[in-house]
């Protein structure tokens, strides 16, 4: 294998989000280049120039799988711009949303993305060929996922309810309780979950990471909270470009996120399970503990593990809102017209995802800063290559190849379906 | 009777599909029975919207080398090579059909139509053959439709 090159390149995605390149010399890692294609920046630019009410929608188009977070993060910074204080209920509601994003993406993404890699399928479609019960359960908690954001959010795809200071409509306390029966069966399945990706095979490996997540004194986090490591970071999330940096890299048209002076650095579920494992629910702590599963947890390839924890969590979370909720006295507050400017984070199902807004006297967006997490992970996803690739070099080239892609699925990132279609081109 | 236009509005040719279901909507498609639903996203969701005796026509962009423009049609699920795939992370509307095969919750007859796609870059609209070879499908669409529409 020396001087073997590792190339993978897109195929079924035409616009080309990602690419793989890895240069070995003898069982050296000589060169990784992660590149990932990145529309957050273009929707930067679209956002200047439109009024602050409708961020919402447009940022809600970035992603197909997490436009609640996107939603959400838009919000929080835009109501922190002009100095808005929402309804405990409303609060309450945009949890319950989240609970609603994490059941649909968790469960697209440990049952028919990842998991195939572990089972050895080409895709789920395969997979789905000998473990039709699997898919079917997995379908059936997507949808559950799928029926909390078409309530919360007007529709199924790209919602449209979420707005600054609130909902444009906000449901009834019948309307959530017609969601409970779903919810519960979705718990079992979700702690069913935990149990059968504890029963995969995982590689041994482990990096040694900085965590980066939200903390929150009272919860596990969805929308706030102060920015926190293991490595003694703890600021509020509007100081979050004074303490992190993006760098352009040559090989890629999106930018390296760094925290300074330290490097790369790991969001997404990993991050939030260690960080914060003492504010899950009890049911998702047991879960977890019951397959020794425990902070820290070092491996990546356990993230499908983790993953499913949370799907508990996010059930467990959902039948709380729902028993506490009341209907708030209005849908939205009003905002004010001032001019301002605010910054939030909030967890999308892959991690941190930063939002900053400048806004001028009319509500006009002056400047838009959206940093995805997918970005942010992007440097990180290179150096668990560096190392992992450097254990395959007695691998077949094919094999290597898929086990590199699985440890890019360890992240979800933006570019999963890419690369599970990918070409390779060995150089020898 | 449900037709699904699947594509993302901001990347270009990808929302060929979409152009389609919304002239259709504006040329009262609906009110000859059918339902439509757009999918910009991940489509699993989508499983459940039709029913193993139902008739779906699926509309979507392609990439297969053919003119920009060309419209494409396949009786049932086209092969792994017609597939865009152009949606974002997930399952697109292809491999959600396959993986409805797999399942046997196919519809009894499905129609998917491909526009050939060119330009996919996000902000860029779509290229003139496009948009109109999404008006011409969407006639010929609803011409047929209508022809063997009894109300």
């Amino acid at each position: 294998m020396t001087g073997r090159t590792i190339r993978v390149e897109t195929l079924a995605r035409v616009e080309g989000e990602g690419s793989l390149y890895i240069k070995m010399a003898g069982d050296r890692v000589a060169d990784v280049k992660l590149k990932i294609y990145e529309p957050p920046r273009f929707f930067e630019a679209f956002l200047r120039g439109r009024h602050y009410s409708e961020a919402p929608d447009i940022t809600a188009r970035i992603c197909g799988i997490c436009p609640i977070a996107y939603q959400m993060s838009a919000i929080h910074a835009i109501e922190r711009a002009l100095g808005i204080r929402i309804d405990p209920a409303t609060r309450l509601l945009r949890r319950l949303f989240y609970c609603g994003e994490w059941i649909e993406s968790h469960t697209l993404h440990v049952y028919m993305l990842h998991a195939p890699d572990f089972l050895g399928f080409p895709d789920v479609i395969a997979m789905a060929g000998a473990h039709r019960g699997v898919v079917e359960k997995a379908l059936r908690l997507k949808k559950i996922g799928n029926r909390i954001v078409t309530l919360l959010g007007g529709r199924e795809i790209h919602p449209v309810s979420a707005a600054v200071g609130g909902f444009y409509k906000t449901p009834t306390k019948r309307q959530l309780r017609e969601l409970v029966a779903d919810i519960e069966w979705a718990l079992q399945a979700s702690l069913e979950t935990v149990q059968w990706t504890a029963g995969l095979d995982f590689p041994a490996f482990e990096q040694d990471y900085e965590f980066v997540a939200l903390r929150h004194p009272d919860e596990y986090p969805f929308n706030e909270g102060r920015l926190v490591s293991n490595r003694g970071l703890d600021i509020d999330v509007a100081a979050y470009e004074d303490h992190f940096a993006e760098h352009h890299v040559k090989h890629s048209n999106a930018l390296h996120s760094v925290i300074e002076d330290r490097g790369s650095y790991l969001v997404g579920p990993l991050a939030r399970f260690n960080l914060n494992f003492d504010k899950l629910p009890s049911v998702a702590q047991e879960a977890a503990l019951q397959v020794k599963l425990k902070p820290p947890v070092r491996n990546p390839f356990r993230s499908i593990m983790v993953r499913a924890v949370e799907l508990v969590f996010a059930c467990a979370e959902a039948l709380r809102v729902i028993g506490e909720y009341e209907p708030p006295p209005t849908p939205r507050v009003e905002a004010p017209q001032r001019a301002g400017t605010g910054q939030a984070i909030t967890e999308a199902p892959r991690g941190i995802l930063y939002h900053r807004y400048a806004l001028d006297d009319q509500g006009l967006i002056v400047t838009a800063k959206i940093v995805p997490p997918t970005s942010q992970n992007q440097k990180r996803i290179e150096d668990d290559l560096r190392d992992y690739a450097a254990r395959l070099v007695a691998w077949p080239q094919d094999e290597a190849t898929w086990k590199c892609e699985q440890a890019i699925r360890n992240y979800d990132p933006c570019i999963s379906c890419a690369t599970h279609f990918l070409k390779l081109d060995v150089e020898r | 009777m449900h037709i699904i236009g699947c594509g993302n509005p901001e990347c270009g040719d990808d929302g060929a599909g979409l152009l389609v279901v919304e002239r259709l909507r504006e040329l009262g498609i609906e009110a000859l029975g059918v339902t439509t639903r757009t999918c910009p996203g991940e489509a699993t969701g989508l499983l459940s919207a039709w029913r193993s005796d139902d008739a779906l026509i699926v509309v979507d962009a392609v990439v297969t080398g053919a003119p920009v423009g060309t419209v494409h049609r396949w009786d049932g699920i086209p092969p792994a090579a017609s597939s865009p795939s152009a949606s974002t992370h997930g399952l697109g509307v292809i491999q959600a059909l396959r993986l409805a095969h797999v399942l046997g919750c196919v519809p009894r007859s499905l129609e998917v139509y491909g526009i050939e796609g060119k330009r996919f870059e996000p902000g860029s609209p779509p290229l003139p053959k496009v948009k109109a070879a999404a008006e011409d499908l969407a006639q010929q669409i609803r011409t047929t439709i209508q022809a063997n529409h009894t109300p």
